[in-house]
């Protein structure tokens, strides 16, 4: 009996916070009734405990414990059965303490679970956590002088990509096995992660991150974009370091890292367990459970998944492999009991491997696989944004070179015509296809990495045996298949895949199964009634683009040109076109550079002068220029009672006949002497990351709260002001802040002008007359 | 026709529709349609023509300063060294389209400078009389009082617009026996002397409304720019039948009994809005009496028209100055003086009609009092129809009680954001909640009217108050009471819907659709306004 041999056994688990991990868990909690647990978790910020209680214990596998024991009774008894440690099998002596090592001696049984087993995750991680993990857990036992029963958890996938029968062998002992010395691919992982961190740190490197950061973001000010750029340095060594592996893995014959790790780390356990009783269990591609703890349970998005759902999203066009090839699917209640069987039984004599897979007894086609889920959606559409069902594809089962082809054809069209929208200056709805775009394109790269990653595996012919799994399995007696089944025939695939296994994707993808309802609230409207709620405290504005559609340059140009003669107005507007490319250049390098720059232009300008002609340009330029919506807007939340202020980098006589329409106003001012500017500002504008600390001082210095605040602006480089907020708006965004604000779940507002105004190239002021009036040369 | 100068101008006419008669020509906002309307049972209504212009206006003008009517001494035996003057006059809603220079309050302002002069006064100040409108900008103020009056008062401050919300700037100076508070403007108040100088052109302007309206602000608006007064005034241009007339004269008296001295200089100008020959000039004649050049140039002005973006047309007919001229000049005491005003506009105005009509058409110009240099707006579509061209009756209504009114005006969503900011936000928040004159007014008026920000650019911009929508909109609640539908051919549906009518795309399928109100065969009865008229229904 199972549980008669585990009962009061004290058993320790590595990586019980993931998908299998927690099925172990809670199936020994629940079948084994006074076995304890020592669960080694990396310890995080909180501490392991506060992990198992959080990540493991709330997790719905236990909804069918706490319902049987009632939550309290549960809590009890988990925390009577349960010890949490901190460890870390990706460091030596697993990172125990005191201790933790003295709990880790009391322990009968270890079932290593923890694995990296991310398909593309960086060579080195992979070798650390995969490949030595389980040496480190057999040297810590050695250390410790105990000799529990080591279950080590691997894959049937270490046979590498083969054709044919995979029997329940060490994998050294195959023909096909290249023997390498683990030790070696070790120091040289090692050695490229270190390399590559170096060639990410060349001058030449760096600039072209920082290049990258500033493109993506524009001017958004140097501490933003200092981040921006190590984020994408980071990210940069990690593609590298996948790529190494990848390419690593299928130098020796293997799908990817995750196989090849795993492969060598059997070896290397094998050479080192020396007094360490071992077994090793290899399952196929773990999927969801068909019946414990629940039906359909799965913890995660794991391989099959998202392929699954870019398939139902019509992403996924084609995917390679051959209808009659085995996919080789084992869910993981099979091979939770198998475990447990085998610890059960505790160690044998010799080389004890056991494989849990369904192709060799119960095979799932591949194209049964298709037609099955095919059928599934083409009954149950996913909807798109705009309330209509998506119709799935028919896939022709092409290899993977024409496969990749086809979407990488796709991806290059879509970055070109990405490139092309986000070069053009556009704002507003078009800008809302340029992110469009840009998601689309994004989706199709991931969709081309799953072909990428788990393309070898539905072209997989290897067949893996069952026979010492089934000896164990007929060793049992009728109770014990009953409570701890892992017969892989059981599977019935026909009703197994629509009635269990494609509901619980589509709940672990929250993909939308149904339109929108149509009475219910859209998005945006939920939105806007967030934000228009009196719980809110504080609305800041922008104001070029946001309020009006102009800016300072316009500003100039009006005031500049009001009292020209015809004569010196053409040269002003020949002038002003002239430089008008290396203006924008400018802007868009450094907001607050260029404000400095171009506001030289006002020097010597007399003061009482442009405080009369500003008055005017309020209404010839500014109102007329304006969005309706947006000042509605500004005044909506002014009578909802909240603080209404404006944060720009105009000047402030331009900005002075907003003053009744705002609380506040935070602006750019120019220095005063004998009655006319200086030209130079007399702070830093607020622009940038200064934009985000003006807003950031005027909400402590009047005591309010930014997460409960709302900011409107249009452009990237008012990122840092957006973040801060808890309720930021996208006001016609040019296309950057448009991908991202999609991306974030942002409100968009597409506010206009009044439709009837008239569109200018360059706004001057009416001819003045000047019969009547004194004409003055104003400014330079 | 080359001394069609010569002939005496003939009336307005009624012509009945039959099968020989052409098709009517429509305006449409800034483009025309030529409509055939069905014979048997349609009727056209055609302006008087133009009558002749004064000879010599401005020996009319200093003629009539020193033979004042009623109870008033001649203006230059009122003025003194020492005294307070302050000269008001209409603003850039009056007339419509703006006139040629020189416009009349020119010619009149610089007479009484000239008298004021000469009696060496001292202190006077020029006021335009705009009670909550637009301020008037520089150059509207140049055309309207010239610029040698422009340069000499404008720079020191002594011309300016008034400001209805100018704290120290109002005082209120009574009550009327009706509860009704008499907001005035404090220098006019406290002037020695009052000279308003007026153009009437349509019969409900002048007389104690020039004062009692134009010097006033809301506090004292309100009591009769209100639903209530609307409704009871049968109509607005009928003074004797006019609740807004009857009101503005009860503040009057009190504004005469505070001690405040006007004297009021009012004129009257014919109607000749395009001019008796140039481009325009097609519009003022009769149909059947265009000749080959007529419809040459008709046709050819379509095509053009019609090629055009909408802001060329309005730009070109934004640029359009009647060649009106001055038919009479009066001055004196108010009443007795408006009177004899009143008078003339009938003899240029009058329309006999022989009752009532089932529909009744209208094409609606490219101009309203309230967008001159600027855009017409739906809301200023509807209170051209159904505030003012409705309105144009003596009597009895042009069509009967549940009737159909058919305006044509390609009414498009477009508002001008510096002129009419409080507009804006009437059509998108208020007019989507509800269409009915008592509850806008019940429920947002006084929001809109007090609001800080619609203030500030009234004060200090171009706008229209932040009320000024809402008395476009109570314009027209007699007629909203009095029909049973209205419907706009040729408008941008979404903006029609949202004023709450139907839109027909074709004037046919318009009297298609009247007909589920009036019953098949109604009768039809098209106003050819403008040039203006107001019809006396029988």
């Amino acid at each position: 009996m199972i549980s008669e041999s585990l009962s009061g056994k004290r058993i320790a688990i590595t990586g019980s916070t993931g998908f299998l991990g927690t099925a172990i868990v809670e199936k020994l909690l629940r079948s084994i009734p006074d076995c304890e647990l020592i669960l080694i978790v990396r310890p995080g910020r909180r501490g392991a405990s506060h992990r198992v209680a959080r990540e493991i214990l709330r997790n719905d596998a236990f909804d069918r414990l706490k319902a049987d024991l009632g939550s309290e009774a549960f809590e009890e008894m988990t925390d009577k059965r349960i010890t949490a440690i901190g460890g870390d099998v990706s460091v030596d002596g697993l990172g125990l303490d005191k201790q933790g090592l003295a709990e880790l001696s009391t322990c009968d049984i270890f079932i290593h679970s923890a694995a990296s087993v991310s398909f593309d995750s960086p060579l080195d991680q992979a070798v650390e956590i995969n490949l030595l993990g389980p040496v480190r857990i057999a040297e810590t036992l050695k250390n410790l002088q105990v000799a529990p029963h080591l279950v080590a958890v691997s894959t049937c996938y270490v046979a590498g990509s083969r054709r044919g029968s995979a029997p329940e062998e060490p994998i050294n002992e195959s023909h096909f096995y290249v023997n390498v010395d683990w030790r070696t691919e070790v120091e040289t992982a090692r050695r490229i992660r270190m390399d590559t961190e170096s060639n990410s740190r060349t001058p030449e490197k760096l600039l072209e991150f920082r290049r990258e950061a500033e493109e993506e973001l524009g001017a958004v000010g140097t501490p933003a974009l200092a981040e921006k750029t190590e984020q994408l340095r980071t990210r940069w060594v990690d593609d590298r370091m996948a790529e190494a592996g990848v390419s690593r893995a299928s130098s020796l014959g293997f799908p990817d890292a995750y196989a090849y790790t795993k492969a060598l780390g059997e070896v290397a356990l094998a050479e080192t367990a020396d007094s360490i009783p071992m077994s090793i269990v290899r399952p196929a591609i773990i999927e969801a459970a068909v019946a414990e703890p629940s039906p359909g349970w799965i913890r995660g998005f794991r391989m099959a998944e998202p392929i699954i759902i870019s398939y139902a999203r019509g992403l996924l066009e084609e995917f390679p492999g051959i209808p009659e090839g085995v996919i080789d699917v084992i869910p993981v209640d099979l091979v939770v009991s198998a475990i447990c069987a085998v610890a059960a039984r505790g160690p044998i004599e010799g080389s004890d491997i056991i494989q849990v897979a369904s192709g060799s007894s119960n095979p799932l086609r591949y194209g049964r696989l298709v037609d099955l889920v095919r059928a599934w959606f083409t009954e149950n559409p996913i909807y798109d944004e705009y309330g209509q069902p998506i119709s799935v594809p028919e896939w022709s089962f092409p290899g993977r070179g024409r496969v990749k082809k086809q979407l990488e054809r796709a991806s290059t069209m879509l970055n070109r015509a990405e490139k092309i929208v986000g070069a053009l200056p556009v704002r507003g709805r078009q800008a809302e296809m340029g992110a469009r775009l840009a998601e689309r394109s994004e989706q199709i790269e991931r969709a081309a990495s799953y072909v990428e990653l788990y393309g070898a595996y539905a072209e997989c012919e290897a067949v893996y045996e069952l026979d010492r799994l089934m000896e164990l399995w007929s060793s049992l007696n009728a109770e014990d298949q009953q409570a701890f089944c892992f017969d892989p025939a059981i599977v019935d695939w026909d009703s197994h895949i629509p009635n269990v296994w494609m509901p619980s994707v589509v709940k672990a993808g929250r993909v939308p199964m149904k339109p929108p309802s149509k009475n219910g609230e859209s998005r945006p409207e939920r939105l806007r009634r967030q934000i228009l709620s009196p719980d809110r405290h504080l609305a800041a504005f922008d104001l070029e683009n946001t309020l009006i559609a102009s800016n300072v340059v316009a500003s100039y140009a009006w005031l500049a040109s009001r009292r020209l003669s015809p004569r010196d107005r053409l040269r002003f507007v020949t002038k002003t076109l002239l430089e008008a490319p290396t203006l924008l250049a400018l802007d868009r390098k450094d907001r607050s550079d260029f404000l400095r720059y171009f506001y030289r232009r006002y020097e010597g300008a007399p003061v009482d002068q442009i405080a009369e002609d500003s008055a005017e340009k309020f209404s010839e330029l500014i109102l007329a220029k304006s969005f309706p919506a947006a000042i509605r807007r500004v005044r909506e939340h002014k009578a909802l009672g909240h603080r209404t202020v404006l944060i720009t980098g105009a000047l402030d006589f331009i900005v002075e006949p907003f003053r009744p329409l705002f609380d506040d106003i935070v602006c750019a001012e120019l220095g005063q002497s004998n009655g006319t500017y200086t030209g130079e500002m007399t702070a830093v504008p607020p622009t940038g990351e200064a934009r985000y600390q003006a807003l950031y001082d005027y909400a402590q210095k009047h005591g309010l709260d930014l997460r409960e605040s709302i900011a409107y602006a249009d452009s990237a480089s008012d990122l840092p002001m957006l973040e801060a907020v808890g309720f930021p708006v996208a006001v016609n965004p040019e296309t950057r802040l448009a991908a991202i604000a999609r991306k974030r779940g942002w409100l968009v507002e597409d506010f206009q002008k009044s439709p009837g105004t008239n569109r200018r190239l360059l706004p001057l002021a009416p001819q003045q007359n000047l019969n009547s009036r004194q004409r003055s040369a104003v400014m330079p | 026709m080359k001394n069609e100068k010569n002939l005496a101008p003939r009336p307005g006419f009624v012509l009945d529709v039959d099968r020989t008669s052409p098709p009517v020509l429509f305006h449409h906002g800034d483009t025309f349609k030529l409509e055939k309307l069905p014979a048997g049972r349609s009727r056209v209504i055609y302006p008087p023509e133009p009558l002749e212009g004064l000879r010599d206006p401005d020996s009319a003008i200093r003629h009539a300063l020193e033979n004042p009517i009623g109870e008033s001494e001649p203006l230059s035996a009122l003025l003194r060294p020492d005294m307070k003057l302050t000269i008001a006059f209409d603003d850039i809603s009056l007339p419509l389209p703006p006139m040629r220079r020189p416009d009349i309050r020119q010619r009149i302002i610089e007479a009484v400078l000239d008298l004021a002069a000469e009696a060496g006064v001292d202190d006077v100040h020029l006021i335009a009389a705009l009670a909550i409108h637009r301020r008037m900008t520089e150059d509207e103020l140049r055309h309207a009082v010239g610029d040698r009056v422009y340069d000499a008062f404008a720079p020191s401050g002594r011309l300016y617009n008034h400001d209805a919300e100018d704290p120290e700037g109002m005082v209120v100076l009574g009550e009327t026996p009706h509860g009704e508070d008499v907001q005035f403007s404090r220098r006019a108040a406290e002037s020695d002397l009052v000279v308003y100088v007026n153009i009437n052109l349509v019969s409900m302007d002048g007389g104690h409304k020039s004062t009692a309206t134009g010097l006033s602000g809301y506090t004292g608006l309100r009591h009769h720019h209100n639903v209530h007064t609307m409704r009871n005034s049968t109509s607005f241009m009928d003074q004797e039948n006019s609740e807004l007339h009857a009101s503005n004269w009860r503040m009057g008296k009190v504004i005469r009994d505070a001690g405040v001295k006007i004297f009021q200089i009012e004129t009257t100008v014919n109607n000749n809005t395009f001019g008796r020959s140039g481009p325009l000039a097609v519009l003022q004649k009769r149909e059947w009496e265009w000749s080959a050049r007529d419809r040459a140039s008709f046709v050819a002005m379509q095509k053009g028209l019609n090629v055009m973006p909408p802001s060329a047309r309005r730009q070109i007919f934004n640029s359009w100055e009647a060649p009106y001229e001055m038919t009479s000049v009066q001055a004196g005491e108010v009443e007795a003086v408006h009177k004899v005003t009143t008078e003339n506009v009938y003899q240029q105005q009058i329309v006999e009609v022989e009752g009532q009509t089932d529909i009744l058409t209208m094409g609606l110009p490219y101009i309203s009092p309230y967008n001159v240099n600027s855009v017409m707006n739906p809301i200023l579509v509807m209170c051209l129809g159904l505030g003012y061209f409705f309105n144009m009756y003596r009597g009895k209504p042009l069509v009967r009680e549940g009737g159909v009114v058919i305006m044509s005006h390609p009414t498009p969503w477009e508002f001008h954001s510096v002129h009419h900011p409080s507009y804006i936000d009437f059509f998108e928040q208020v007019l989507a909640d509800t269409t009915d004159p008592i509850e806008i007014e019940r429920k947002y008026e006084k929001q809109f009217a007090e609001d800080e920000w619609y203030i500030h650019l009234y004060r200090n911009s171009y706008a229209y108050h932040g009320v000024h929508p809402f008395y476009m909109w109570y314009w027209g609640s007699h007629a909203l009471e009095h029909l049973g539908r209205v419907i706009i051919v040729g408008g941008d549906s979404s903006a029609v819907q949202r004023l709450g009518f139907q839109s027909a795309s074709t004037l046919s399928d318009a009297f298609e659709m009247a007909s589920d109100v009036v019953g098949p065969q109604p009768t039809i009865t098209h106003m050819k306004n403008p040039p203006i008229f107001l019809a006396d229904v029988k």
